[in-house]
């Protein structure tokens, strides 16, 4: 066991399997003699040369379009894109190609293609670096599409994705890349150490692809979360001063239908959130599947808090934020429902 | 008097009623273009984007450096792929206009492209096609019936049902899927040559596309990705002088060739007469021995003419004069390298129109044997439930439950043609309601 934090169990898990799997390559812009601008790929390239840990020329179409390719030939390509905000001009590459490869060749062809991406705001990046795109890619059938919310997952969910053979889009949530960030952005930062999934294995272990997690139990409110919202959601409940039962969402397609509905069952409310704006986004999708599967076990009507149907705004950041006080608002509303 | 921009409009030279012009095309005597050092560096090579590689001459002689001088029996067997490529093209528009399969696309007027590439390259390389590549099936001996079967979306389909007529792929030979998204195929073609280079093979890719995809990004990050890493691997853009209703001059041909597009990223480029089969196998020879010897990716252009519609969901008429085709100057490719055969003694009209004749036997009983298999208004027919598998390399459970549910309401449809077919929507919606 060491104390890692986010970024350094990444570059654990990508050194692993460079390591395990002559397969395995890695690339991206600046992934390579610089080692990532969040340091994820920090001396690999150094460790496995420069065959195997690729710079590559500033097109995202381009490095999953290669990707693709090298995935066809035999490799299993773990891909970068600087910023999920810069997913898109990859995007046909990513949905009409990469996602369907398998289906339209009958299994015949397949590219097991990795697609690393750090999302998420609170770093004061704008509309063009905050951006939490994973609805997007969850409305496309063929991809995994995950999100962790702490190094111990980081590490063991990026393994698992470089060893499947389907493509997986992995969001890093990049607030918690150094710690875990309750919401507040005024108190000091808390490092990685001073929480328990930040003890991780310096080895070879796997974190399921297709499960949920309970990271918190309780018995009278279901708060459905991932990446930095499970721990934002926490600081809430002490805010609201609620027993609630905390799901940490992790793979969110496909989804684990069974550890959120036997949660929402057994508590009767339900709480959504996400940082993602909310008009169609992927807790629409989340309220919808515990609404059909949980109807008669509801209390009161699901709520979602979400970031605000307009861009990332630079300058308030965090009146844009879905932080403690509102999910707090949103657990207190459900309770008051008899 | 004020100084103001304009906006320059593309035109083609000619419209329906007007006179076909294809004065536009630059044409290079037949031999005169030189053959440099497959290794020679791009900037000794820009020649080659301007002019116009040509072997066959308007004698049918084959002239000059490019000569790949084959043996007539191998110029026998490209006649043989480009007829049938030809005649399979001709039953399947047929069989489309008829209602059996749902569309088609020719490639007639641009058999020699696919035919003498596919030739050219060795067994193991990795072939990216467009959807107008179907002679590189056929050079490397994938059966009528399977290209049928996946137009019909038969029982023996190769897709099973998910992609529409044309898109075929082929793993045991290795070709490609084709995409309906022009140009994708194209960075993935480099990321395949790539991965070939990382792993020290001697395999190389080869990619098309059509002028008009060219302007897509995938065009240029392909280009910049194969310049970059110097990839092992041949970017064909095969110039048929029209996207469905615009011509190449909108792609960005009016002024320069695309052949040209190689030199600004350090690829060669080549511009061959794509109808001309012997010019095409050696240019082709040239850049596969380049890629071969770690010198990298070359771009070609092959100028052809797109004889008949896009699609059979087109009508040329309605955009570009009728007597076009005639006036094409590079003619057509299977009489070019008939009457080259002829000339060298190794062929005769007899045994042309023989061997047309056979081949079209030939497809008919392919056709007969895909059709036995199913077609699109007759039986047997796939299970719609295998439209869940292959999404994932294991069914997750949200489609095992929808499989499910498409199995309970195929369970509760009468068999067609029983006449309680009427009665039974009110029973599905109630199977809908209850799921």
């Amino acid at each position: 066991m060491a104390n890692m934090n986010m970024v350094q169990a990444l570059n654990s898990a990508m050194d692993i399997m460079l390591e395990r799997d002559p397969r395995v390559v890695v690339l991206g812009e600046d992934v390579g003699y610089f080692g990532g601008v969040f340091r994820c790929t920090d001396g690999l390239q150094r460790k496995y040369g420069e065959q195997r840990v690729l710079d590559t020329p500033i097109a995202e179409g381009g490095i999953v379009a290669a990707a693709i390719g090298m995935g066809v030939n035999g490799l299993k390509p773990v891909a970068e894109i600087q910023f999920a905000d810069y997913i898109y001009p990859a995007f046909d590459q990513i949905v009409s190609e990469l996602a369907r490869l398998r289906y339209r060749t009958a299994g015949e062809f397949s590219a097991p293609v990795t697609i690393r991406t750090p999302c998420g705001g609170g770093i004061r990046g704008g509309q063009t670096h905050s951006q939490s795109p994973e609805g997007v890619f969850t409305h496309v059938c063929g991809i995994r599409v995950v999100m962790p919310s702490n190094p111990y997952d980081a590490k063991g969910l990026l393994i698992s994705s470089i060893e499947d053979e389907d493509p997986v889009v992995f969001f890093e949530p990049k607030r918690l890349y150094n710690g875990p960030f309750d919401g507040d952005p005024h108190k000091p930062a808390v490092p990685w150490s001073t929480h328990p999934r930040g003890a991780v294995p310096e080895g070879y272990y796997k974190v399921s692809l297709s499960k949920a997690e309970v990271v918190r139990p309780g018995k009278d409110v279901t708060i459905l979360a991932y990446g930095t919202m499970v721990h934002v959601a926490e600081a809430a409940i002490r805010l609201a001063q609620v027993d609630a039962e905390i799901i940490d969402v992790r793979a969110l397609a496909p989804l684990d239908t069974d550890t959120l509905c036997t949660s929402v069952c057994k508590t009767g409310r339900c709480v959504v959130v996400h940082e993602a704006t909310r008009y169609s986004g992927f807790g629409a999708e989340l309220a919808a599947t515990v609404q059909e599967e949980c109807f008669w076990h509801l209390e009161a009507p699901i709520v979602r808090v979400t970031g605000w149907d307009t861009p990332y705004p630079h300058a308030f950041e965090w009146e844009y934020f879905p932080g403690p006080a509102r999910i707090a608002a949103a657990l207190t509303r459900v309770m008051e429902d008899k | 008097m004020a100084q103001r921009s304009r906006l320059h409009v593309p035109r083609p030279p000619a419209r329906p009623g007007e006179k076909p012009d294809f004065s536009y095309v630059n044409l290079t005597p037949a031999g005169a273009v030189g053959r440099p050092d497959a290794k020679a560096p791009v900037r000794d090579l820009e020649n080659l984007g301007r002019e116009m590689v040509r072997v066959l001459d308007d004698d049918g002689r084959a002239v000059g450096p490019w000569n790949p001088h084959l043996e007539g029996e191998e110029l026998q067997v490209a006649l043989r792929h480009m007829l049938l490529t030809r005649l399979f093209d001709d039953r399947m528009q047929r069989m489309q206009r008829q209602g059996r399969i749902s569309f088609y696309m020719k490639s007639t007027g641009e058999e020699a492209v696919s035919v003498a590439q596919g030739m050219a390259l060795q067994p193991g390389d990795m072939l990216f096609p467009s959807y107008r590549n179907q002679g590189l099936f056929i050079v490397r001996g994938l059966s009528l019936v399977e290209l049928m079967c996946q137009c019909l979306s038969n029982t023996r389909d190769m897709c099973r049902g998910r992609q529409m007529p044309i898109m075929y792929h082929w793993g045991a030979g290795n070709i490609f899927s084709i995409s309906g998204n022009l140009a994708t195929q194209f960075p993935q073609a480099v990321g395949w040559a790539m991965a070939a280079a990382i792993k020290g093979e001697d395999r190389i890719a080869a990619a098309w596309i059509g002028e008009g995809a060219s302007a897509e990004a995938d065009f240029h990050h392909g280009m910049t990705f194969a310049a970059v890493y110097q990839a092992p691997v041949i970017l064909n853009i095969v110039n048929n002088q029209w996207a469905i209703s615009t011509f190449q001059g909108f792609a960005g041909g009016e002024r320069r060739t695309f052949a040209q597009y190689g030199p600004g990223y350090d690829i060669p480029g080549i511009r061959v007469d794509g109808n001309d089969f012997l010019a095409v196998y050696g240019v082709t020879r040239w850049a596969a021995e380049r890629a071969r010897q770690s010198g990298g990716p070359t771009l070609i252009e092959h100028v052809t003419y797109r004889a008949g519609a896009h699609s059979t969901s087109d009508d040329p008429s309605r955009y570009r004069p009728k007597e076009e085709g005639a006036a094409w100057p590079l003619g057509d490719p299977i009489a070019r390298l008939k009457k080259h055969l002829i000339g060298l003694g190794e062929w005769s009209e007899e045994r042309h129109a023989a061997l047309e004749k056979q081949l079209e036997a030939h497809v008919l009983a392919c056709w007969k044997e895909a059709a036995s298999f199913g077609t699109l208004t007759e039986g047997p027919t796939l299970d719609p439930a295998t439209m869940f598998d292959d999404v994932f390399h294991e069914m997750p459970p949200n489609l095992v439950r929808q499989r499910e549910e498409l199995k309970r309401l195929a369970a509760a449809q009468p068999p067609k043609g029983s006449g309680e077919e009427k009665s039974l929507e009110a029973r599905s919606g109630a199977v809908a309601k209850e799921g």
